[in-house]
């Protein structure tokens, strides 16, 4: 029962989709194109986020921490 | 318009705006007015009448802001469709896929291109792909309810075929028959078969030379009775009514200060008449006063000569935004700057006003003070034709000159008989009350949808009391899918998008009868509630911004004298 209510608003949020977007309208050819764009292009976003977003990530926190943290580590470590 | 000078002269107020019927107890300056006349009790409403002491009633029209949202989203819509026009044409210009529509020829390339034009890319692109929602044939009598003839279409709507079968007892919401005179039973079709056996259909001539019938008299008389005028004039053709006889008014050398909404027929009547048209802004009383003033003190262009004549050409309700005229403020500004007014009443005679007789009923004003009356009978008083009614020199005038008297075969008598029969049904000369129980019905109808659509979150336009409801839809997907959605659920609809509106206010029409009773009026409720959950059309925040991109530049009626 639940699944059902589920796939229903699953449904729902697709048929939302459609409709925002006009592909409601499209020809299936031309939606089945529309779909692939769409996916490539979230995909290839995602693929982006997950690559690059950790090594920006870092970077930004070592520099934040250079600029307002104390003394880097390796100046302390050399005072020692 | 007795009333007017009495209500300003004791105070100068300029621009007063208020709630109370007659606005005379504040000094109020222009401005918001907060407060909860009105259904809903929302914090956020803000009302506001001008000119509060020329109205004799509460005048309540709102047109809800779009949401940003729904403006972005639609516009991404139009976008993707955009996109996909261009792919479109790209193919069917290398040849990759058949072009059905018109194309030009191929010995007329070299010439000025006749399909590429923003209006056909739409035609061609947009609106091909929801065209199943429009110009639906119909096989039964338009009234409370309708039959309809299935169709499909196999090729994505370029064209259809029908498949035979008929869709039974759709609920009809999109006829103009206000007060359900569109019948083909009952004591107005059975005078007019008497009248078609004895006059019979044709009259093969027109109303200058042979054609003028006693029944055309009989018809002309009762018109200015109802109307309350001196004389009028019947039409066979209401379109034809607006568009020939303004040339026979205003020519060269006159100015006609045209309402940016008015309908095609008062366009083309005023481009054919030669004479100079400026457009003022949508029922707004401060551009209207502005070009006036501008008309006055400059006169023409070059020659600054003043105008031989200034007619002001407005509707009475406007049939895409469900507004009611201004008229009070119209008639005063007409009166201080010593104009003439146009007013086409073709959606108001007999929907609006306690006695069916139009805006001028509705304000309760002086029908005098306008100058032509002019209205059709296509729409309450389900016939055909149009009227004009006004002076009586005015109308021998337009006897003489105007080209549908000369030129156009005069009204089919049947057809005279139905707007006659309904006329005196209106006016209760038939011996019953129904007239005026359709009136009371229709404006029930119409605060009762309103009122209901309102509630359930959907942005409806206009005036409250206008029985033409405009539902935004706004996103072109949302168009195709709510006329099929609502033709599933046994509703016929009227789905409007470009070029009839602005470009991203798509929007669905309803016109409300005073043949539909409250069960039909319920069912088609619950299955617009469903419908609007289903395409999530229900975008009112109920934040009512009061029509007013307008300037706050005052509007005096001091001056106005009787
Ligand atoms: C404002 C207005 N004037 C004139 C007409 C034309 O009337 P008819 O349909 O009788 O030709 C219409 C028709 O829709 C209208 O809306």
């Amino acid at each position: 029962m639940d699944l059902k209510r589920v796939k229903d608003y699953i449904y729902w949020l697709y048929y939302q989709y459609l409709l925002i977007s006009c592909s409601y309208v499209l020809e299936p050819w031309e939606r089945s194109m529309f779909h692939m764009i769409i996916i490539t292009v979230v995909a290839m976003v995602m693929y982006t986020a997950y690559v690059f977003v950790p090594i920006h990530v870092r970077l930004a926190f070592e520099f934040f921490s250079q600029m307002f943290g104390s003394q880097p580590e390796s100046t302390v470590l050399l005072m020692n | 318009m007795k009333r007017g000078p009495e209500n300003l002269g004791g105070q100068p107020r300029a621009n007063g705006c208020s709630f109370s019927k007659h606005g005379a107890g504040g000094g109020l300056k222009n401005g918001y007015v907060r407060g909860s006349a009105g259904a809903d009790t929302h914090s956020q409403i803000h009302r506001i009448v001008h000119n509060g002491g020329l109205y004799k009633r509460p005048f309540n029209e709102a047109f809800e802001e779009t949401p940003m949202l729904v403006a972005v989203l639609t516009y991404v819509g139009y976008g993707v469709l955009t996109l996909f026009g261009y792919l479109r044409d790209f193919l069917r210009y290398w040849k990759i896929e058949k072009c059905h529509h018109a194309t030009d020829r191929e010995e007329q390339l070299d010439f000025v291109p006749l399909y590429q034009d923003f209006e056909n890319f739409y035609t061609r692109n947009l609106y091909m792909r929801i065209r199943d929602s429009w110009n639906r044939p119909i096989c039964s009598v338009p009234g409370a309810r309708v039959d309809m003839m299935e169709r499909v279409s196999h090729d994505y709507n370029w064209t259809f075929k029908y498949t035979g079968k008929v869709i039974k007892d759709v609920i009809n919401m999109g006829s103009y028959n206000y007060l359900g005179y569109t019948q083909n039973t009952g004591p107005f079709s059975e005078a007019a078969s008497k009248v078609l056996s004895q006059y019979g259909v044709g009259v093969c001539s027109t109303r200058q030379e042979m054609g003028n019938l006693d029944k055309h008299e009989e018809l002309e008389t009762l018109v200015a009775r109802f109307l309350g005028v001196e004389s009028a004039m019947a039409y066979g053709m209401g379109f034809a009514t607006n568009s020939m006889n303004i040339p026979a008014l205003v020519g060269k050398g006159c100015l006609i200060l045209s309402d940016e909404l008015n309908h095609a027929s008062l366009v083309l009547g005023a481009r054919l008449s030669g004479a100079t048209i400026r457009i003022f802004k949508h029922n707004n009383m401060q551009s209207l006063e502005k070009l006036l003033k501008d008309a006055i003190v400059y006169g023409q262009p070059r020659t600054h000569r003043p105008w031989k004549k200034i007619l002001i050409v407005v509707e009475g309700v406007y049939s895409m935004e469900g507004s009611i005229v201004r008229l009070p403020e119209v008639i005063a500004l007409k009166k201080k700057y010593k104009s003439y007014l146009y007013l086409d009443e073709a959606h108001s005679i007999g929907a609006l006003g306690p006695s069916g007789r139009g805006v001028v009923d509705y304000f309760g004003l002086n029908p005098e003070d306008v100058d032509v009356m002019m209205g059709t009978f296509t729409k309450s008083f389900g016939a055909a034709g149009g009227y004009i009614g006004g002076k009586k020199e005015l109308i021998d005038y337009l006897r003489v000159h105007s080209h549908s008297a000369v030129y156009a075969t005069s009204l089919s008598p049947p057809v005279v008989e139905q707007i006659i029969a309904s006329i005196k049904c209106i006016m209760g000369e038939d011996g019953t009350t129904i007239g005026k129980q359709r009136i009371q019905q229709l404006s029930e109808n119409t605060r009762y949808f309103r009122r209901r659509l309102k509630e359930m979150g959907f942005i409806i336009y206009g005036n409250e009391d206008s029985p033409i409801i405009p539902l935004m839809l706004y996103m072109p997907a949302k168009i195709g899918a709510f006329g099929r959605e609502m033709l599933k659920r046994h509703i016929a609809v009227v789905v409007v998008g470009f070029p009839a509106t602005p470009i991203i206010e798509s929007r669905a029409r309803f016109c409300l009868s005073a043949a539909h009773t409250k069960e039909i009026l319920d069912i088609a409720l619950k299955e617009l509630d469903e419908v609007g959950d289903l395409l999530q059309i229900k975008y009112s925040r109920h934040r009512l911004v009061p029509l007013l991109d307008r300037p706050f530049d005052e509007t005096t009626y001091e001056e106005t004298e009787d």
